[in-house]
């Protein structure tokens, strides 16, 4: 069975401190807007909904004991609405979508909603600690190291040099600059209101078209003194002993943003949408995750859009437009040369380096930015994909009908 | 000693105070084994059970407290546990942990009073008393240095401590083995109090009678984890950034320092009794392992009977130096002249002209001042030293002389000159020692009068710190001498190996093949990064190439052409040669001239990026853990020809020489243990493997396959026998 995209809603990006525009809303209230807004843009009898699977990377605190309930009902939809809380590290916002599509496609739900949310600035990033850095054993089992220091063992690892990385950032900004300057975000952003009505934000917050590869040179790397001075350096090696050392050179420049933001998908089945008289989009095509080395744990993009495409019985030539998460610059400029993709077909608006990486809601933002962009160009076919802490990556073929 | 015999004994006053004192029949030092936990759990049953008794003082009636476990006890263990299913094991290894946790639930108050030494199971046992009165003393000393030996303290250290002190400050102790004094011990609260010897039992009796109490913090409702537990906000970083830093450090190589830290994380979480198993399961893994035998073996067991006088001939009388002639003021030479003058040795330092003999005593009034800067010697006493060194250039100084050293060029005809002149004014039974590090003692012999007087003493660079001293036998040196040597080497404090005399001995073959293959692989087209990373996470101090650099390529290239003049028949270059003639044609010298197998400037090293363009990578590179294996193996089958040559004597020797003379991995416990510890079969089917990669030079000697064969090994019940003297 099919699992069709309906609609594609988002927040703004704030950023991600405590004087960013998101930073005085509940997270609970931020991951509830999106829901809203999907019900009343599609003028949704919300009730209809089978099951609502939200992306959320720190679920402790105002975030844990499963927010997408805590949304839903914040959303006041109907209580008959399920939810379900996902948790893939920067995948969960994509794979919340894909769990929400295989309910759909497995015949055990006709409507469904997937979605992500991360309030970084109220439940900071590591809030749930988590065996992986903490239990001695399998830090040690792991090779585990900082995610920044993994970056720049990948970029080492492909000899890419500090220019090159930043040059992609500059593009980054320029992309999102000039999205926002021809208002090809304004079909799914939808500005954020507080309880008593104030519009808090209207636009990402985190873009400065201004950035230029000499405004980036003066950030000092980030993580060389943390991988240095605190073995994590070190330990790269021991799985990588063919280097000599790590270059760092992701700096806050080339590295995605710690942002606050919010994102949802209306799916359904082709009965769903004859029956709630809602317009089919795209079809979900395929979608696959992998696992890979969970010290460099940034290369798993190309095999999981491998996995994808071969799912779907596609090859990378019949991907129009390609979205990547901008974690690092590394991931994009590793996976364009290892999947031989053209700058120009990837990322096209951006991506996280500008506009933030709101990490439970990513998934199902950039998701949506790609229907946008299919739908702009004319174009048919779009590949999503995400780098995945500990060693994944999570992806997801669609194409418009 | 049987179960039944009284290690503990009982005695109980008019005030309802049990008097348990530790002392152990025929021991100078209480050690734990299984008679003294029977005699102790005797005790224990005495103090719960008999209601006129209201506490107990635990004591020792030695010197020291107790100095820990009995570890020859515990490596005959090792080996007797093998095959033991883990329901077994448990209970084996739970024992001393259990008999601790009955201790301090018995009831009734109990304080450790601390009379002196307190080391590894006998401070476990100070930590399950309820309370702890330390001697304060200057020779009094506590801590738990299990993991120096890849053990961990698995009867309630890892446990208590930090639910005493906290996660974080009980690190230190735990991970490095940190001791602590009486003053250090009362600040960090290892301890309640200190006391003089005479008042330590009258405040521990204090403790009782007025303060008693017999329920530890841990047990007490409501007890709060000190600083946190391993989850707590202000800890957790402990952890994350911990856990990174010991495998950093230790690259994964060494288990002890891993299972305490997950004790500490694991435990730290739990209840005690549920923690108490944890520590034990992490103990029954550390201690099964190759690791902990090996390390317990060399480290331990090994060198304290090399320091015994494994190898001292009996029959002749004790010798101390009086008055040591150093010949050579060179770095080595001065470096033992401070050593002997440390130890109270009048030493006439002699080289060519006295500015170069002044120069040698430098060394020792900068190391010497070096430590009074710091506070850890006062100027008296260094001057004190400093006057027994007395530079010259007059070998007449010599005619009272009981012992020389000749440290001088390592150039036969040099020291034959040297050797003629000391001939000419020592006395008949002085001993005329080279420290040659590859020069024939048997050929140096040659040149003296009497040559059974004459042995080779390698000692290592620096001197005053490194703890090996390699004494070589030559083919005429009588046993008098080599008893002499030994209780020279006994007096400045250093470990001993005896070797038999063949080129390179045993140390400097061992390293030499090492580095020799390791540079081999730059000619194979290994990627010279690969070499080093993988010769440092196999545990070398350093990479192979940074060591020669270090060295100095020219020295390596003119001691490779000395040695080819020198022996032409039994020379063969090695791997190494024409890789190194090629840099020094280059200029590229090493270090020393900012380029060698590296570029040196002021930010660091960089491997030169010619390397490259002269030896073309291969597009397949080996795998590293294939090249960890080939410098671990490559030394070790080195090191069992040597013993099949018969240059050693004993596996110890091997292995002690290994790891304190020339940096072979403390964890392998030398390559004897290491080869052990993989079983001889196994080390032999990998080295084959190995050879059939990488070449003949890891190909393993017919010892090995016929020990193999046997189901013999280096140590433990089916050892080989040890080999008598010397080789003919």
């Amino acid at each position: 069975m099919d699992a069709f995209i309906f609609d594609h809603v988002r927040t703004p990006r704030a950023r991600g401190k405590a004087d960013g525009s998101l930073h005085e809303v509940t997270s609970v209230w931020l991951a509830s807007r999106p829901l809203a807004a999907l019900a009343e843009r599609n003028r949704l009898d919300a009730s209809a909904v089978e099951e609502v699977v939200m992306g959320c990377v720190s679920p402790v605190g105002e975030q844990g004991g499963n927010i997408a309930r805590m949304a839903v009902l914040a959303a006041d939809w109907d209580q008959t609405v399920p939810a379900i809380s996902v948790e893939r590290a920067c995948g969960s916002g994509l794979e919340a979508v894909a769990i929400a599509a295989g309910k759909v496609m497995s015949g055990q739900a006709d409507l469904t909603v997937g979605a992500g949310v991360e309030s970084m600035s109220r439940v900071p990033m590591g809030s749930s600690g988590g065996a992986w850095a903490q239990d001695p054993t399998m830090s040690a089992k792991t090779h585990f190291i900082m995610q920044g220091v993994s970056a720049d063992l990948l970029a080492t690892l492909h000899g890419q040099t500090r220019r090159d990385l930043d040059a992609y950032a500059v593009e980054s900004h320029r992309r999102a600059a000039r999205a926002w300057s021809e208002g090809r975000f304004a079909r799914s952003v939808t500005p954020v209101k507080d309880f008593v009505g104030l519009t808090l934000i209207e636009r990402d917050e985190t873009v400065r078209p201004e950035t230029t590869i000499e405004s980036l040179s003066a950030l000092k790397p980030a993580f060389a003194e943390m991988g240095q001075k605190y073995g994590y350096d070190a330990v790269a090696l021991q799985r990588y002993p063919q280097l000599q050392r790590i270059e760092h050179m992701h700096h806050a420049g080339n590295s995605s943003g710690i942002v606050d933001g919010a994102g949802a998908v209306l799916l359904g089945s082709a009965a769903a949408a004859a029956k709630h008289d809602l317009k089919p989009r795209a079809r979900i095509r395929s979608f696959a995750a992998i696992g890979s080395d969970p010290t460099l744990m940034l290369d798993g993009p190309a095999a999981a859009a491998r996995r994808a495409l071969e799912r779907a019985g596609m090859q990378p030539s019949d991907i129009d437009l390609w979205e990547l998460n901008e974690a690092f610059s590394t991931v994009v400029l590793t996976f364009m040369s290892v999947m031989g993709v053209p700058h120009e077909c990837i990322n096209v608006n951006g991506g996280a380096i500008a506009m933030g990486h709101p990490l439970g809601a990513s998934g199902a933002m950039i998701l949506g930015t790609a229907l946008d962009e299919l739908e702009r160009t004319g174009k048919g076919a779009a590949l999503v994909s995400l780098c995945v802490a500990a060693g994944m990556a999570t992806a997801m073929v669609i194409e418009r009908v | 000693m049987n179960s039944r015999t009284t290690v503990v004994r009982c005695e109980v006053d008019a005030d309802g105070i049990a008097l348990l004192t530790i002392d152990y029949p025929g021991k100078s030092m209480n050690v734990i084994d299984q008679a003294f936990m029977d005699s102790l759990q005797h005790c224990i049953d005495r103090v719960r059970n008999d209601a006129s008794i209201k506490g107990a003082i635990i004591t020792s009636g030695k010197e020291a407290f107790v100095a820990g476990a009995d570890l020859t006890a515990m490596e005959q263990n090792l080996e007797n546990t093998a095959d033991d299913p883990p329901p077994v094991l448990f209970e084996k290894y739970g024992s001393l942990s259990r008999l601790f946790r009955n201790l301090e639930t018995c009831g009734k108050p109990v304080v450790a009073a601390i009379n002196g030494v307190a080391m590894g199971g006998g401070f476990e046992l100070a930590l399950a008393c309820h309370h702890r009165v330390l001697v304060d003393a200057p020779t009094a000393v506590v801590g738990l240095p299990e993991v120096q030996l890849g053990l961990l303290p698995g009867a309630g250290g890892t446990q208590r401590l930090p639910r005493l002190i906290g996660i974080q400050a009980a690190m230190p102790y735990l991970l490095e083995g940190k001791h602590a004094t009486p003053q250090q011990a009362l600040e960090a609260g290892l301890v309640h109090e200190l006391a003089p010897p005479a008042e330590l039992i009258a405040r521990a009796r204090r403790w009782l009678l007025e303060t008693p109490k017999a329920v530890q913090p841990w047990d007490e409702k409501g007890f709060r984890f000190p600083g946190g537990n391993a989850l707590d906000p202000r800890v957790a970083p402990a952890f994350v950034v911990g856990n990174t830093m010991l495998q950093a450090n230790t690259h994964q190589n060494l288990p002890a320092p891993q299972a305490i830290q997950s004790c500490l994380y694991e435990g730290s979480l739990l209840p005690i009794d549920k923690a108490l198993r944890v520590e034990v399961k992490y103990l029954m893994t550390v201690a099964r392992g190759p690791v902990a035998r090996g390390m317990v073996r060399t480290l331990f067991i090994s060198k304290t009977k090399a320091e015994k006088g494994l190898h001292r001939p009996a029959g002749f009388p004790p010798f101390t130096s009086r008055k040591l002639g150093m010949i050579g003021a060179g770095m080595m030479g001065g470096g033992i002249a401070l050593v002997a003058a440390r130890r109270g040795v009048e030493v006439v330092l002699i080289d060519r002209d006295q500015a170069t003999a002044e120069r040698g005593k430098g060394y020792a009034e900068k190391s010497l001042s070096k430590q009074v800067e710091r506070g850890r010697m006062t100027p008296d006493k260094r001057d004190a030293i400093l006057a027994r060194i007395h530079p010259s250039t007059d070998y007449e100084l010599l005619r009272d002389a009981d012992m020389v050293v000749e440290a001088v060029f390592e150039d036969r005809a040099v020291k034959a000159e040297v050797t003629r002149r000391l001939d000419a004014v020592l006395p008949a039974d002085c001993v005329l020692a080279s420290n040659t590090s590859a020069l024939p003692i048997t050929l140096l012999a040659q040149a003296s009068t009497r040559p059974e007087r004459f042995i080779g003493l390698h000692f290592f660079s620096p001197a005053d710190k490194m703890p090996l001293v390699e004494v070589i036998r030559g083919k005429a040196t009588n046993d008098a001498t080599l008893a002499r040597a030994l209780d020279f080497v006994g007096q400045l404090k250093k470990t001993p190996i005896v070797v038999n005399d063949a080129r390179g001995f045993f140390t400097s073959r061992f390293i030499g093949a090492f580095v020799d293959d390791a540079i081999g692989m730059v000619a194979e087209g290994v990627n010279p990064a690969l070499i080093e990373n993988c010769a440092r996470h196999a545990g070398m101090p350093v990479g192979p190439l940074a060591i020669t650099d270090e060295l100095s390529i020219d020295l390596s290239v003119h001691a490779g052409e000395a040695q080819a003049k020198e022996f032409p028949d039994e020379y063969r270059p090695g791997r190494s040669v024409p890789v190194l003639r090629k840099l020094f044609e280059l200029g590229r010298l090493g270090r020393k001239n900012g380029k060698g197998f590296y570029d040196y400037d002021e930010s660091g090293k960089v491997l030169w990026p010619g390397l490259a363009e002269l030896y073309p990578l291969k597009p397949v590179q080996p795998k590293p853990h294939d090249l960890k294996q080939r410098i671990l193996y490559v030394q070790a089958v080195e090191a069992a020809r040597a013993m099949e040559e018969g240059v050693l004597l004993s596996p110890a020797d091997g292995d002690l020489g290994a790891i304190f003379g020339v940096g072979y991995p403390a964890y392998t416990g030398g390559p004897f243990c290491f080869i052990d510890g993989v079983g001889v079969a196994a080390f032999v089917a990998e080295a084959d493997r190995l050879a059939d990669l990488f070449g003949e030079q890891l190909r393993p000697p017919q010892l090995l396959r016929d020990m193999a064969s046997r189901g013999q090994t280096f140590y433990g019940r089916t050892a080989i026998a040890a080999r008598q003297g010397r080789f003919a």
